[in-house]
């Protein structure tokens, strides 16, 4: 589409000078305050361990092609696996959003010139990668076998892998969430512009806002947790192993406490690029604004509460499980009510299809498979059969690639313009977003079929039952990996050849189209006011073609 | 069926083999599974609803020109409310009928036979009662309702039988359990669900659910060993518990006949009821759960006695209970 278009209540006269040129060399990089800069920072870094986390994950896929293990032995598959969970999790999924689109998007969006505390944001980027740094180190002496999910006595006594600089990396890492949750919460207290009030924000920012409040509260439990795994397995204090006087569970109760609202640091900052992409693509407001909102607030408090439902089959009471289990069910119902209301904001839209609506769409189709799938793990009598299963995978995976990812990629196609100036090819990117549909269909589907039948998760090699389905999946990933490497290419590509993208290429709302793109190093030429809603589509200006 | 695979079709015949249900072997199979259709039938019904609902509007509502502006719609609070209600209903629907198997799943029959299960990296050991010892391998009759009670002696397992849709872990340290009532005859998986370490994929093995006959003979073709119990007696002696807890009473230890399944003062002031977990805690931690008008004087067993040897202590100990009240 070639409709650059400016908006006509700012100067229409571009400079040349953004904040990718005004100053030049390394050092201005990483002595660089500014929130763009970091944001693009992170997104360097966070795409450098989604690739190891990615061939991880293909080594798995081919080794599973045969039932006896086709590549590896279990030792070094097991290796993979936890590589793929620990750096996907803890050094992709957690950060990706908030880090790199959050730290771009929160300051334009809310017509700031930065966040509130530009130089702990700095701070930030330097203790993530110091904590990417200890995962590289245990990585490459090694590689740790114990899982994403580090469950003693296996981790603290039993595994003889770098378990420690593993753990020492996400406790690192843990620091930047906290810290940047922290700046993004006081950002968006205290530095909207005039006439930004709460009602007005859009939903992104409602999202990333629930997002850092779990960043603050649940990220210094995890920390607490490695902390005290790193004790016992290196001092021997017997805190979860009941060989000397520990109890495991304690680790397991601790552990959730965290790791189920890290499940919802993933998906919310999604949802919210999800209302954006929506609202742009279909020219609408969005149905039910309030609704959103508070739907991510609901599912930030709630989803600190649901950490049971991980321990349905660990011996936990039965009182317990039935408390966790409608806790569990209650945590759906805010995911289902924003489903609908972005369904609800289609009707009598105007629907343009470009790269970020098929990513979009994508993403409410998988999602919603995702949420359904969990109510089978939310009631109890069916979790028992399926817990630690296959099933469990491919529920969750529907959740952080058909969703979280699928959001991530979404609003990376929807504001790469913006960042870069530039375009890119639209049809090689509806391309990409369909190959990544399908092939994360093929790859993900087979594993709730196989999960039912009873193939445990985690399993080097398995019964030969199971290899059909298993090659269905494995052939999935291929397709799925091809799905990701086109728009590495091509993005790349367009940051030198792209057409330049205007102020608003998609004729969106926001603030942040309203400025130039690139946009200046203080954001804005004027500082802006704002005096409409969000997404108020029903009364703009006609696209200037 | 068979035929066909046999005639050389054979990713077809993969396919259309491809069994979509585990076996389903134990008395809560099918209702767990009824359970498992009801949410697959509201997954696959919301699904397409929303699918359906999302693709009308993308051909309907497509942009026709570059220049329209779609009129304004008011968010509707009877909508709102519809969509947060009939979920609701939904859910409260799913958490009774799943609950409600859960707590049956999670009560064993008074008539169970007990099993023991000892997890370790990576093999499971079972034991039962009568003295035969399994080695991932466990026979039962058919419709005779099995208690396993199980642990770890090192790391988190977990004993998962899919044709029974059950599953609990084995924690070293303390005791779990679950039941199946086997309604099928046959030989079903035993999988590891815990993930415990390196050959954690082969801490596999099976279940042979036998005819009332075949296991029958199958327990008198085995060597012949003690029972559990006989040997708990066996190591009663031999570590010299027998000093102090003097059968009928007058040691300087409380005599243990009649004392399982029989709420307990502890010198705590708390009451407990003695069972498998607390005979195990007395064994290893004899001061925890001590009781009044004796002196706390039992040396622990902590590292002297292995997993195997305390289920067979509690075995014995359990006999005692019996003899008490088959006596009465």
């Amino acid at each position: 589409m070639s409709t650059a278009t400016a908006d006509i209540h700012h100067d229409p006269v571009e400079s040349n000078v953004n904040y990718l040129n005004s100053s030049y060399g390394i050092k201005s990089w990483l002595l660089t305050v500014d929130h763009k800069r970091i944001g693009l920072m992170y997104l360097a870094v966070i795409t450098f361990m989604f690739l190891i986390g990615g061939v991880a994950a293909t080594l798995m896929r081919l080794n599973l092609v045969e039932p006896q293990g086709a590549l590896v032995e279990p030792e070094t598959y097991n290796k993979l696996f936890s590589t793929h969970g620990i750096i996907m999790v803890f050094f992709f999924l957690v950060p990706s959003i908030p880090a790199t689109l959050g730290n771009f998007l929160i300051p334009i969006m809310i017509g700031a010139r930065d966040v509130a505390f530009p130089k702990l944001n700095l701070m930030s980027w330097y203790i993530f990668v110091t904590g990417c740094i200890f995962a590289m180190i245990a990585i490459i002496s090694g590689g740790v076998d114990t899982g994403w999910t580090f469950y003693p006595p296996y981790s603290s006594l039993y595994s003889h892998t770098p378990v420690v600089i593993m753990a020492l990396g996400i406790f690192i890492a843990g620091f930047s969430s906290i810290l940047t949750g922290l700046n993004f919460v006081v950002t968006i207290h205290k530095m909207r512009a005039p006439g930004m009030t709460w009602f007005r924000l859009p939903l992104f920012i409602w999202a990333l806002y629930a997002t850092s409040l779990i960043f603050i509260l649940g990220t210094p439990v995890i920390a607490i947790t490695i902390f005290l795994l790193g004790l016992e397995r290196l001092f021997h204090v017997g805190i979860f192993d009941p060989a000397i006087g520990g109890d495991p569970l304690l680790f397991q109760h601790l552990f959730w406490f965290y790791s189920h609202p890290a499940v919802y640091i993933m998906i919310l900052p999604s949802m919210g690029v999800i209302s954006e992409l929506i609202t742009a693509f279909s020219r609408k407001k969005i149905f039910g604004y309030s609704f959103v909102a508070f739907s991510s607030l609901a599912i930030a408090v709630i989803s600190f509460v649901v950490w049971g439902h991980h321990m349905f089959v660990t011996g936990q009471s039965v009182y317990a499980g039935l408390v966790f289990s409608v806790l569990s069910f209650i945590v759906a119902i805010p995911s289902a009510i924003k489903v609908f209301n972005w369904t609800a904001t289609l009707y009598k839209g105007s629907i343009s299809y470009q790269a970020p609506m098929l990513y979009a769409l994508g993403f409410i189709g998988l999602f919603t498979i995702g949420g359904l799938t969990g109510l089978f793990l939310a009631s109890l009598a069916t979790d028992v059969h399926l817990n630690g299963t296959y099933f469990v995978v491919a529920h969750f995976h529907y959740i952080m690639v058909g969703g979280a990812l699928m959001g991530y990629l979404g609003g990376i196609h929807f504001w790469w313009p913006k960042i870069t100036g530039r375009m890119y090819p639209d049809i090689w990117a509806r391309v990409a977003a369909a190959i990544v549909f399908i092939g994360f269909n093929l790859t993900f589907f087979p594993q709730f079929v196989v999960g039912y039948l009873g193939m445990p998760r985690r399993y080097a090699v398995y019964s030969t039952e199971f290899q059909f389905l298993n090659i269905m999946s494995s052939a999935g990933a291929s397709v799925l990996a091809v799905g990701y490497a086109i728009p590495l290419v091509y993005l790349i590509w367009s940051m030198r050849y792209g057409p330049p993208a205007g102020r608003n290429p998609w004729g969106a709302k926001g603030l942040e189209w309203t400025t130039q793109s690139p946009p200046p190093t203080e954001n804005f030429d004027v500082p802006p006011i704002v005096t409409e809603d969000a997404y108020n589509y029903a009364y703009a200006e006609a696209p200037h073609v | 069926m068979i035929g066909l695979a046999q005639t050389g079709l054979q990713s077809a015949a993969a396919l259309a083999l491809m069994p979509f249900q585990p076996p389903a072997a134990s008395s809560i199979a099918g209702d767990v599974d009824q359970l498992y259709y009801l949410l697959s039938a509201i997954t696959i019904f919301f699904s397409v609803l929303i699918f359906s609902i999302i693709f009308y509007f993308m051909v309907k509502y497509r942009r026709r020109s570059e220049d329209e502006i779609p009129p304004e719609t008011h968010t509707s609070m009877a909508l709102e409310l519809t969509w947060t209600i009939i979920p609701s209903l939904i859910c409260v629907v799913l958490f009774v009928w799943a609950s409600a198997l859960y707590v049956r799943e999670s009560r064993p029959p008074a008539n169970a036979t007990e099993i023991f299960v000892i997890g370790k990296q990576w093999m499971w050991h079972l034991q039962h009662p009568e003295g035969p010892r399994e080695i991932n391998e466990l026979h039962v009759p058919v419709n005779v309702p099995v208690k396993i009670t199980m642990t770890s002696q090192d790391v988190i397992h977990d004993f998962y039988v899919p044709a029974f849709r059950v599953k609990k872990d084995a924690l070293p340290g303390r005791y779990t359990s679950l039941w199946f009532d086997p309604t099928e005859i046959g030989t079903y998986h035993l999988f590891c669900a815990q993930y415990c370490g390196t050959d954690h994929g082969e801490m596999i093995g099976w279940i042979y659910v036998m005819s009332a006959k075949d296991y029958a003979a199958w327990l008198a073709g085995g060597e012949k060993t003690e029972s559990m119990a006989q040997q708990g007696e066996r190591l009663f002696t031999q570590y010299g518990c027998i000093e102090c807890h003097v059968a009928g009473g007058g040691g300087r230890a409380p005599s243990l006949a009649g004392l399982y399944g029989q709420p307990e003062k502890l010198a705590s002031g708390e009451t407990r009821v003695v069972d498998e977990a607390l005979i195990r805690q007395a064994i290893l931690v004899p001061n925890s759960v001590h009781v009044p008008n004796y002196q706390p004087i039992m040396p622990t067993y902590q590292g002297q006695l292995n997993e195997e040897q305390i289920l067979d202590l509690i075995a014995y100990v359990k006999s005692l209970g019996s003899q008490e009240r088959n006596g009465k």
